[in-house]
């Protein structure tokens, strides 16, 4: 039990940190569904080199027990190195155009993943994570994550008052939020759930980033901001606390017992370019 | 809320004043067109808590949305006329009654599975039982909808797991093994998605039939069925004791 943090959100959707929930109660309840979960995440360019290790650490910590599909989207599949699976999980390559300039990159993933759902995954899996791949599993993601819809508080704003988060401000864009209003800041980095969930969402932000491209403008943090403006008015049914989108460059607080999943140490501009 | 418990160990939320915001709820539920249905009995002298209930439960449950009352008497000419919401609907269904109340009270259980195959399912989205002894002096609202909601019952709260109500003796097919159970459940309010319902309905009065096989009745009648099935089918949301007060507590 968690006093010193909060673990229902207003709308009463469970906010998941250590000692809220029991494992072997979730991992009862779920594991005689036979469910497959599905990841996907864009190694476009550079991003391959970060394959291998998001990988072999998945296979520590990642649903162990569960049929898991990897689906790594790239540009570049002769240098996406060959990761040794446990049975029951597979791992396929997404064929994926480049774009010239990283966030041209980052904000076609909503597209992208839309678009496979479509063609392939739904067909193939039960739920859905979209998460980035210049990330490390440290500790065990489970069945407590599974839900309709489930978005990741930022770990940089977890602890900060709403008008510090970086949404977007310009009322002409089509993610803006106006002061004032806003539950959390989510990460970009994770985000899941049931697939024709993820589907609606990925095809909702999708229009958002193409409303703004007709309008000549790019919301602060890509496809980020839209995910936020998105999950404001369709409230996520679950919310993983930082835990599980932790940056290791932070200084870990007395609230974040445990770090599940976190970021590479990258040096952006050399990756970027 | 840190004073008590809002989050089971498997995730479901246990609704107490001050989790939730009403307003947020309502406009989420407002999106989806639902239909909640309300399934209560008055049988022999129970009638005389029908417009208590009907007129409370009509002005404080899940007011503003649409809502079937499905009132089960076996005196239906003795309810006067009540005057309904207009999202409100009030069906007045006859039922036969039994000598013995243990046994009105267990065939609740399938009356409410069989209506729900024949009627409520193309009728409503989601289906509660509440016992018609009761009012309502504050809004229940949207905050009680999911797929498999049972209450925290007021007089098994605070009480430890070994003193809590569990039928134990092995014949019973409601028996919980000693050291087993999260929570005691009053069969005084439950509900969910019409499809979860009729499986625990159907469950709970299948055990209740079993048990009358073997010669042998539940501790506490169907209510040890319901905790019975909560334990191995575990609630989606949970009511905390607010929900349902026993004024004798």
């Amino acid at each position: 039990r968690r006093q010193d943090v909060l673990t229902v959100t207003p709308w009463l959707a469970p906010i998941i940190w250590e000692g809220t929930f029991n494992s072997e109660i979730l991992d009862s309840a779920y594991r005689p569904l036979n469910l497959t979960i599905g990841v996907t995440a864009f190694a476009v360019g550079k991003y391959t080199r970060f394959v291998g290790r998001f990988l072999e650490s998945a296979e520590k910590h990642f649903m162990k027990g569960y049929r898991v599909n990897y689906y790594i989207f790239t540009d570049n599949p002769e240098t996406i190195p060959d990761v040794q699976l446990q049975t029951g999980r597979r791992f396929v390559i997404v064929p994926m155009k480049k774009y010239p300039s990283w966030q041209k990159i980052s904000m076609r993933r909503m597209e992208a993943i839309n678009k496979h759902i479509a063609e392939t995954s739904h067909q193939e899996v039960d739920y859905l994570f979209c998460l980035d791949i210049a990330m490390v599993f440290y500790n065990a993601w489970g069945p407590e994550t599974l839900g309709d819809i489930v978005a990741a508080i930022h770990p940089a704003y977890f602890n900060v008052p709403r008008s510090q988060f970086p949404y977007e401000r310009r009322s002409s864009s089509a993610a803006y939020i106006p002061d004032g209003e806003g539950d959390f800041y989510y990460g970009g980095a994770v985000f899941g759930g049931l697939v024709k969930e993820v589907y609606e969402f990925t095809k909702t932000c999708h229009m958002t980033i193409l409303t703004d491209k007709a309008n000549g403008i790019m919301a602060a943090w890509q496809e980020e901001s839209h995910l936020n403006r998105h999950f404001l008015s369709h409230k996520p049914s679950k919310v993983l606390s930082p835990e599980y989108l932790w940056d290791d460059r932070k200084p870990k607080p007395p609230e974040i017992h445990l770090i599940r999943f976190s970021t590479v140490d990258k040096n952006y501009k050399e990756i970027r370019d | 809320r840190r004073d008590v418990l809002v989050l089971t160990p498997w995730l479901a939320p246990i609704v107490w004043e001050g989790t939730f915001n009403r307003d947020i709820l309502n406009a989420q539920y407002m999106q989806k067109n639902l239909v909640t249905g309300v399934v209560t009995f008055a049988v022999k002298k129970y009638w005389f808590f029908i417009e208590g209930f009907m007129s409370s439960a009509n002005k404080y449950f899940l007011a503003g949305h649409q809502v079937n009352f499905y009132l089960f008497t076996d005196n239906p000419e003795q309810i006067s006329h009540l005057q309904m919401a207009p999202e409100n609907h009030l069906f007045v269904i006859p039922v036969q009654n039994h000598s013995r109340w243990q046994d009105i009270s267990m065939s609740r259980m399938d009356i409410i599975s069989r209506y729900i195959s024949s009627q409520f399912q193309y009728e409503v989205d989601y289906l509660y039982s509440i016992d018609i002894d009761v009012q309502l002096f504050e809004h229940i609202g949207v905050e009680i909808i999911d797929t498999l909601v049972g209450t925290i019952s007021s007089w098994q709260y605070t009480a430890r797991r070994e003193s809590k109500s569990y039928e134990t003796r092995t014949e019973s097919q409601a028996a919980i093994p000693k050291g087993e159970g999260d929570f005691y459940y009053t069969a005084s309010f439950y509900g969910g998605s019409v499809a979860e319902v009729y499986k625990l309905t159907r469950a709970c009065f299948k055990g209740v039939m079993e048990d009358r096989e073997n010669g042998i009745e539940a501790r506490w009648h169907e209510e040890s069925h319901l905790n019975k099935y909560l334990l191995y089918h575990k609630p989606t949301r949970l009511l905390s004791p607010e929900y349902y007060w026993d004024e004798e507590q």
